[in-house]
C-alpha cells in the first residue's frame, strides 16, 4: 500500500541527504518526494510517498523521528487530507488536434500555459489519479516532455465540533503511540 | 544546596550570563572539552587538525587534558569506546581529515552499534577547498552519516561553541551514541566569541520519552499472572545503571534471567536465577527457557539476530513485553504484546512495587533439570593433556576474580574466544565484559582495553584476543609502553580464524579457504615492545602463567597455543530456531588412554 508521509525538518544543509540516506539504508523505495519551506521559518516540510506494508512504514516513521534534524513525522494516509500533484506536459499539436486537446484540458480543469505552432504546454493540478488519467489521454497526441511535482498534502481543517484531534494528539501518534 | 557546596562547585559559581570570551576555534574545542569534564583524548594529529593540536599544549602542560597518541586512528575510536563503556562518560577521539577520519570509521561504527557515547573531532580542509578533492579531503560527514547518531560540518567559528555543546548532549542523552564534528581548518584558526551557557534547543531530539504508567501497570499485571516468566536482559540495564533493581525484581518475583552478550553480568552469573547468555552460542537451557516461558520480559535489548535465531520460531508460545528507550527498536524485529517505552532508570524502579512476590517452583525446577543435563557434558570436567580454550578462560577467571584490582574488566575481541569468554568466564558485575557485540569488530580488544585501563588505573584489565584479531591492531602494544599501562593480554592462539573455520567445517565441507593464520612469536614480539611475555602450550602451565601475569607490575602478554580445531558449542546454526541447536559432542572413552577424549 502507498503511504503519504509528511516530515518537518530543521532547514539545515544535508538534511535531505540524511532522510534519503536513511530510506536507502533501510531499503525503502520512495515513489515521490517533495521538499519546500513550511509556515515556520527555519523548518522545511517534506512530503513523500513510500510503498510498503504498515509495519514497514511504521519503522520508517520511527527511524525518521530518530534523526536529530527531523522534528516531526506524520503518516497522513489514513487521515482526511487534501492531496495534490502538479504536472507540466508539452503535447504535440497540429491544426487538426489543437481544439480537441483544448477541450480535454478544459474537462480536466487544466490550463494552457504556453503555445507554439507545433506544441503546447499544459498545466494539470489534481490528485495523482486525475493527473494520471489526463496524461494517459494526452499520450494519444504525443507527449514531447513532461515534469511532475509528486504529491504535496495538507490535512483538512476541523469542520465541526465533533472532531477533537488537536496537533498534540497527532504529535503523540507520529511519535509511535498511535 | 548549602552555601559551602555551591561555592566549591565551579558550575554554580559561574554567573548565569557568562561574558563571551574571544578565542580561536581551536581554543574553543579544548575549552568545551574541559567544560564537559573530559580528561583524556585519544587521537592522531595531521595537517587539517594541527591548529587544534597546537591549542592543546597549554592544557597538556597544566595537566588538564591528557592526549594519548595512537598508532592507528581506528584504535583512537576503540580506546574512546573502552574508556566510555567502562566509565559511562563520553569518550573523545580526534583525527585529521581524509585518511585520519576514514580510519576512525570502523571504531565509530563499533561504538554506535553498541550504544556507546563518543564525540569524535576531525579536521577538515579549509572551507574554500571543500569539495575540490583537495589533499587529504574526504566527505567525512557524508561517510559517517549512517554510522553516527548525528554529525556536523563546521564552516563558521561562531557556530562552533553551540555545536560542541550539542554534540556532547546528543552523544550522552537518551540511547547513547556517536557524534562526529568535522571542523574546517580555517575555522580552527578563526577567532570568535566563546560562551557555553546555551540552553540546548533540539525540537527533533527526544532522548527521554516519558513512560506511560498505565502501560507499566499492565506490564506488572502480566508479570504477576505469569507461571513461567523469563527476563531477557540487555545492555540497556547497565546503561541505565539499574542492575541492582533488576536483581531486586527477579528475587521478589523469582524470575530467571537470560542475557544478551552485552548484557552479561547484569545479574551476577553466580546468582541461582542467572541462566547466562542466550542465543547463537548460549547454553541449551538458556535457549530452551526462551522457547518454553509463557512471558518473555525483554529489557534494554533489541532482539538482535544473534539472540533470536529464526524469528518466526522465536518464543512463539510466549507473551512478550519489551522495555525499551528507543522507540525505533520496538517492533523492528520482534513485535511485542506490550511495549513499555521509557528510561529503564525510571520504569524498572517504578515496576518493582507493582510486582507481587511470587515463587515459580515448577518452572525453576524444570530449568534446574535442564541445567544439570548440560553440566554433565561440560567439557571443563574432561581430563585431557591438550590445551583447550574453555579451560584457559575458566582458569583466567579463577586466577583473577579475587586478584588485586578485581573484579577484573575483560575486553574481548571477536570470534571463538569471545564466545568462550562469554560462556566460561563468570561475570559477576554489569559492565565487566567489554566487547564488540553488534558490529563484531576484530581488533577491538587491545585498544579498548587500553581505553578501559586509562579510565580505571587500579583495576585488573584483561585483553583477550584470538590470533587473527590481535594481529589487526597489535601496533597498539606501543601505547601500552608509552602510557605505562598494566593491561594483561591473553591470546587464544589456534592458528586459524577460528570462528570462520568453524563455519567452514560445519557449513562448507571443511574447505578452509583463507582461514589458517600465520602468527609471529608473540612473546618475542611483546619483548620487542619491552613487554614481558610467555608462551603456554600445556594445561599445567596455564595457572602459573596467569598468576605470573597478574603478579607482574605493568603489562604482560601470554600466548596460549591451544588445540587448533576446537568448536564453540552449543551452536544455533544461522537461520535456525534457538532451540534447534548443535549440542556439545558427548565425550568418548578412548582405549589405552586414562582420561576421556572430547568428542570433537
Amino acid at each position: 500500500m502507498k503511504h503519504t508521509l509528511v516530515a518537518w525538518m530543521r532547514d539545515k544543509p544535508g538534511v535531505l541527504n540524511r532522510v534519503s540516506g536513511l530510506l536507502r539504508r533501510r531499503n525503502f523505495n520512495i515513489d515521490s518526494l517533495q521538499v519546500s519551506h513550511s509556515e515556520t521559518p527555519g523548518v522545511s516540510r517534506m512530503t513523500f510517498v513510500v510503498d510498503g506494508d504498515d509495519r514497514m512504514v511504521d519503522q520508517v516513521v520511527k527511524q525518521l523521528i530518530k534523526l536529530v534534524d527531523v522534528i516531526r513525522v506524520e503518516n497522513i494516509s489514513e487521515k482526511p487530507a487534501v492531496i495534490r500533484e502538479m504536472a507540466l506536459v508539452r503535447v504535440r499539436t497540429t491544426p487538426e488536434t489543437r481544439s480537441e486537446i483544448m477541450q480535454f484540458v478544459d474537462i480536466y480543469r487544466g490550463q494552457i500555459v504556453d503555445v507554439a505552432l507545433d506544441s503546447m504546454v499544459i498545466q494539470l493540478v489534481g490528485t495523482e489519479e486525475k493527473v494520471d488519467s489526463a496524461i494517459d489521454l494526452l499520450q494519444n497526441f504525443g507527449i514531447k516532455e513532461m515534469v511532475r511535482t509528486g504529491r504535496v498534502a495538507l490535512l483538512r481543517g476541523r469542520s465541526g465540533r465533533s472532531r477533537k484531534r488537536g496537533t498534540a494528539v497527532w504529535r503523540a501518534q507520529s511519535n509511535g503511540h498511535g | 544546596m548549602t552555601e559551602s557546596t555551591s561555592q566549591s562547585d565551579p558550575q554554580a559559581a559561574r554567573p548565569k550570563e557568562e561574558p563571551p570570551q574571544e578565542m580561536t576555534g581551536a581554543q574553543m574545542v579544548w575549552e568545551a572539552l574541559l567544560r564537559e569534564g573530559v580528561d583524556t583524548v585519544f587521537g592522531h594529529p595531521g595537517g587539517a587538525i594541527l591548529p587544534t593540536y597546537d591549542a592543546l599544549s597549554p592544557h597538556e602542560a597544566a595537566g588538564r587534558i591528557h592526549h594519548v597518541l595512537v598508532r592507528h586512528e581506528q584504535c583512537a575510536a576503540h580506546m574512546a569506546d573502552g574508556y566510555a563503556r567502562s566509565t559511562g562518560k563520553v569518550g573523545v577521539c580526534m583525527a585529521t581529515s581524509g585518511p585520519g577520519a576514514t580510519n576512525l570509521v570502523t571504531g565509530l561504527a563499533t561504538a554506535q552499534m553498541d550504544s556507546v557515547p563518543i564525540v569524535a573531532i576531525t579536521g577538515q580542509v579549509p572551507t574554500h577547498l571543500l569539495g575540490t578533492d583537495a589533499f587529504q579531503e574526504s566527505d567525512v560527514v557524508g561517510v559517517t552519516q549512517p554510522i553516527t547518531k548525528h554529525n556536523y560540518l563546521v564552516t563558521d567559528v561562531n557556530e562552533l561553541p553551540l555545536i560542541l555543546k550539542e554534540a556532547f548532549y546528543i552523544a550522552r542523552e537518551g540511547r547513547p551514541g556517536v557524534v562526529l564534528i568535522d571542523i574546517c581548518k580555517d575555522v580552527q584558526n578563526d577567532t570568535g566569541l566563546f560562551r557555553y551557557d546555551f540552553e540546548i534547543e533540539l525540537p527533533g531530539f527526544e532522548p527521554w520519552p516519558d513512560y506511560d504508567p498505565e502501560i507499566l501497570k499492565a506490564a506488572a499485571e502480566m508479570i504477576n499472572k505469569a507461571e513461567r516468566p523469563l527476563i531477557l536482559a540487555g545492555h540497556g540495564i547497565q546503561l541505565a545503571g539499574v542492575a541492582d533493581k533488576l536483581q531486586e525484581l527477579v528475587e521478589k518475583a523469582e524470575i530467571p534471567v537470560v542475557t544478551t552478550l552485552l548484557g552479561t553480568g547484569t545479574l551476577p552469573e553466580t546468582h541461582p536465577l542467572s541462566l547466562g547468555m542466550g542465543g547463537m552460542h548460549g547454553e541449551a537451557y538458556a535457549n530452551r527457557a526462551i522457547q518454553s516461558c509463557d512471558l518473555l520480559i525483554a529489557m534494554g535489548m533489541r532482539f538482535d539476530d544473534r539472540i533470536t535465531g529464526r524469528l518466526d520460531r522465536f518464543a512463539k508460545q510466549a507473551k512478550i513485553i519489551h522495555f525499551e528507550l528507543d522507540r525505533a527498536e520496538v517492533g523492528k524485529n520482534v513485535v511485542p504484546d506490550l511495549a513499555v517505552i521509557g528510561d529503564l532508570g525510571e520504569t524498572l524502579p517504578a515496576l518493582l512495587p507493582l510486582v507481587e512476590p511470587r515463587k515459580h517452583q515448577v518452572w525453576i525446577r524444570e530449568l534446574d533439570e535442564w541445567r544439570k543435563e548440560t553440566e554433565e557434558t561440560d567439557i571443563l570436567q574432561l581430563e585431557v593433556d591438550e590445551l583447550i580454550p574453555p579451560f584457559v578462560i575458566r582458569q583466567l577467571w579463577h586466577t583473577s576474580h579475587d586478584a588485586p584490582g578485581a573484579p577484573p574488566i575483560v575486553v574481548t575481541d571477536v570470534g571463538q574466544h569471545q564466545m568462550w569468554e562469554a560462556q566460561y568466564f563468570i561475570h559477576e558485575q554489569a559492565g565487566q565484559l567489554l566487547t564488540s557485540g553488534g558490529l563484531g569488530t576484530m581488533g577491538y580488544a587491545l585498544p579498548a582495553a587500553i581505553g578501559a585501563q586509562i579510565a580505571n588505573r587500579d583495576r585488573l584489565v584483561w585483553a583477550v584476543a584470538g590470533d587473527g584479531g590481535f594481529q589487526m591492531t597489535l601496533q597498539e602494544l606501543a601505547v601500552l609502553q608509552q602510557e605505562k599501562l598494566p593491561v594483561k593480554i591473553a591470546i587464544i592462539n589456534n592458528g586459524f580464524l577460528g570462528m570462520v573455520r568453524q563455519w567452514q567445517q560445519l557449513f562448507y565441507e571443511k574447505r578452509y579457504t583463507g582461514t589458517p593464520v600465520l602468527s609471529p612469536d608473540y612473546a618475542k614480539l611483546a619483548e620487542a615492545y619491552g613487554i614481558p611475555g610467555l608462551t603456554v602450550r600445556k594445561p599445567d602451565e596455564v595457572v602459573p602463567a596467569l598468576e605470573k601475569a597478574i603478579a607482574t607490575p605493568g603489562p604482560f602478554l601470554i600466548d596460549f597455543q591451544v588445540k587448533e580445531e576446537v568448536n564453540v558449542y552449543p551452536m544455533v546454526a544461522p537461520g535456525a530456531a534457538v532451540d534447534d541447536l548443535i549440542r556439545r559432542p558427548k565425550p568418548r572413552v578412548v582405549q589405552g588412554y586414562s582420561g576421556v577424549q572430547p568428542g570433537w
